[in-house]
């Protein structure tokens, strides 16, 4: 039987790892996140929980040890925040290339320096290019659920996922959550089933050097070169869409909770502006989105859930009506803007979608966002639009001079 | 000796026509540790020589299943295995992790530090041929005083060696042993005792490689047998805590003759820059190492 608890998002994501029989388990301390994998190796250590909890020295290692543990046909997960995920970076890539189905929590935190532990995004923007699935939720419901659609997600697509939500935010605040059925669950994720499993018995070599063209094996097949390996990647990134939407349908069905598959939105259909953001801060927009439609103006939110696989498709859609766009954010790609920004407007290029686009750098290192600040940008975005700008960025909240 | 030469595993692991350089001394080993392993045995190695001997996909010149691993990781992937195994309920299986000098003294340190405190249950060997010879025969600090190498070239090293078998042995694991490719009965021993020892183990080698070293392929046993016979290399074995010379090397206390390191040094094109001062700094570092053993043998 499902029941609800007072949750906090790292209790949240706990009960969920539980819930998905998670095999083994690497973590190493790292403010936010820390919390959540005390919990799994406490419950370990009460034998709540079957599971190896390997207790390492750096997140450089948990990486690799999840990893290795996945090669041999465990389901594996860890968490990590901010420095942490920086630490990984070089093993992130290895669990993407290795088509391994990890799940990493990303408890999101500001990166130094200086130092700062509190929120942002911009540990896992900068984890973009790793060739993992990134989701991003926005309350401590959606983390539960979306921890446990990771794994369905992983395991179908062989792609390693970033469960991302905001640290402090969600991390550290309790709300009320539904904990699924144990044995709802068992029916929606199968047992891990690995596509390489290294043993003894069938001798192979994974992730040996390997040539930028094919090659053939030694029964004369042509196989792969590097490129190909990466080709492949990109292709299962891309073909991850429709396994996220799919899993989103089917967890509806199971456990009545739609969260959106690749986004979600909130009263966009009449919209003379759409709001458009990740994580908390997109759910911080619907009360900014309300506060704007009482003061006459219709506004819309759009909130980003998979980052990567970017929702090309999903955007085009739901923002082709939208007069304009103002868009919301907790990071920056130095030297140009907003990660999301960038990556919107070049979904909307060539569509007909002629829509301004404003871009706000919000919210880094926890500087607090209101829904009444954001619902005053956006104001002062359409006045802006109305006089002819098409394109801004602004540091909100931020004094510059 | 030849005796045991016939009980030795007769199968063979490695496929002729390996990527390594010939004369490598590494390969000599690793076919004496494969042998020792037998089956049941999961590799995991990291960017080095060895990854290079294991072959280019989608072909391996060696029979044993791998696991390749990031630079630093090495250690860190044996305890993912050993515990993906565990969470598979196959225990049975011996995870071995080796690597390079480069891989294990400096950038694989802190993860081979943390699996030994943590008492994981593999066998991690390191192939020492004092340098980064993957990328080039750069220095590590594994190399010894007074060598050439791409990053010292004009100077040579500076420093005396890093003392890997010391810090090792202060995690308190239950066996450590030195070896060399040259005494592959010694080897061979070592590894079958190792392999049904539980805990962390570390093996270290001595592995002679005529390019980094600067030597003519052929040479290579008779360098390796060299370093043991001037005591660069100790033969040795710490179970338990309790120290033991093996093979040559207690042979060689028992007479009380040892060859002076000139001997060692001049066969090797690294050394033709080593001032006279160097030798004798490497020479009395040396020493004091037999001393030590010496001393310890005795108990
Ligand atoms: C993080 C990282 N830095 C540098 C390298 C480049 N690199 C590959 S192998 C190697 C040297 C390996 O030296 P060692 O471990 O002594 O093994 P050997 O090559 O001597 O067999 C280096 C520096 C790398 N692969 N990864
Ligand atoms: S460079 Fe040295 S260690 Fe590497 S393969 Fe050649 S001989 Fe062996």
């Amino acid at each position: 039987m499902s029941e609800v608890k007072i949750l906090t998002g790292n209790q949240a994501a706990a009960a969920a790892v539980k819930l998905c029989k998670v095999q083994v388990i690497s973590a190493y301390p790292i403010t936010p996140s820390t919390s959540l994998t005390e919990t799994l190796a406490e419950w370990i250590e009460r034998g709540e929980l079957k599971a190896e909890y390997v207790r390492v020295e750096s997140e450089h290692s948990v990486m690799t040890v999840c990893v290795a543990a996945a090669t041999v046909g465990a389901r594996v997960f860890t968490s990590t925040s901010s420095h942490g995920l920086l630490y990984m970076h070089e093993q992130l890539h290895w669990a993407a290339g290795s088509r391994l189905p990890i799940v990493t929590c990303v408890v999101n935190r500001g990166v130094g320096a200086p130092w700062s532990i509190f929120n942002d995004q911009q540990d896992s923007i900068a984890q973009r290019d790793t060739g993992w699935i990134q989701l991003y939720c926005r309350d401590n419901q959606e983390i539960i659920d979306t921890v446990i659609q990771a794994y369905r997600i992983a395991e179908q697509a062989y792609c390693p996922v970033m469960v991302c939500y905001d640290g402090f935010v969600l991390s550290h605040t309790m709300m009320p959550v539904e904990i699924p059925d144990a044995e709802k669950v068992n029916a929606f994720l199968p047992p891990y089933k690995p596509h390489t499993f290294l043993s003894p018995e069938e001798p192979r070599n994974i992730n040996p050097v390997i040539f930028p063209s094919q090659r053939r094996d030694d029964l004369g097949i042509l196989r792969d070169g590097y490129m190909e390996f990466r080709w492949k990647l990109q292709n299962a990134l891309e073909g991850a869409r429709e396994i996220i939407v799919a899993a989103n349908r089917e967890y509806a069905e199971s456990f009545g909770r739609d969260h959106g598959g690749m986004l979600w939105s909130y009263k966009t259909d009449d919209a003379e502006v759409c709001i458009v953001g990740m994580g908390s801060l997109a759910s911080e927009a619907t009360a900014a989105a309300d506060l704007l439609r009482e003061g006459g103006i219709r506004a819309g939110v759009v909130g980003i859930r998979a980052y990567r696989p970017f929702p090309r498709q999903e955007v085009r859609e739901v923002l082709k009506k939208a007069p304009a766009i103002v868009i919301f954010e907790k990071n920056v790609s130095y030297g140009y803007e907003g990660a999301l920004s960038a990556d919107l407007k070049a979904a909307l290029y060539g569509t007909g979608i002629d829509a301004p686009v404003h871009n706000y750098i919000a919210g880094l290192g926890g500087r607090d966002v209101k829904a009444a600040e954001l619902a005053e940008a956006v104001r002062a975005s359409l006045a802006d639009i109305a006089s002819g700008t098409r394109e801004r960025q602004t540091w909100l909240n931020c004094v510059t001079e | 000796m030849p005796e045991k030469l016939f009980n030795v595993n007769q199968k063979e692991y490695i496929l002729p026509g390996n990527r390594s350089c010939q004369g490598c001394g590494l390969s000599l080993a690793y076919r004496y540790i494969l042998k020792a392993l037998r089956e049941n045995t999961i590799m995991t190695i990291p960017a080095s020589c060895l990854t290079v001997l294991h072959g280019l996909y989608p072909t391996t010149s060696v029979n044993v299943p791998c696991l390749n691993c990031t630079f630093a990781s090495t250690a860190a992937s044996a305890s993912g295995l050993v515990a993906g195994l565990a969470a598979m309920n196959r225990t049975d299986t011996t995870v071995v992790a080796m690597a390079g000098d480069g891989g294990t003294f400096d950038i694989g340190l802190q993860a081979l530090s943390g699996a030994a405190e943590r008492g994981t249950d593999f066998i991690y060997v390191c192939y020492d041929n004092e340098g980064y010879m993957n990328t080039g025969t750069q220095r590590s600090s594994a190399t010894p005083i007074g060598a050439l190498t791409t990053t010292t070239p004009v100077l040579t090293k500076q420093q005396n060696k890093k003392d890997m078998m010391k810090i090792m042995e202060a995690h308190d694991i239950p066996y450590l042993a030195m070896m060399s490719p040259s005494y592959p009965v010694d080897l061979y021993d070592k590894f079958v005792k190792a392999k049904r020892i539980k805990g962390t183990r570390y093996m270290q080698i001595s592995a002679p490689c005529p390019p980094g070293w600067v030597f003519p392929p052929k040479d290579t046993v008779k360098l390796g047998r060299l370093a043991v016979e001037t005591s660069v290399v100790v033969l040795y074995e710490i179970e338990d805590g309790k120290f033991r010379l093996t093979g040559r090397s207690k042979t060689l206390a028992e007479k009380g003759t040892r060859a002076p390191l000139v001997q060692y040094i001049e066969k090797q094109g690294r050394f033709k820059k080593m001032s006279m001062e160097q030798l004798g700094k490497m020479q009395k570092w040396v020493d004091g190492k037999w001393n030590e053993y010496l001393k310890r043998a005795e108990g």
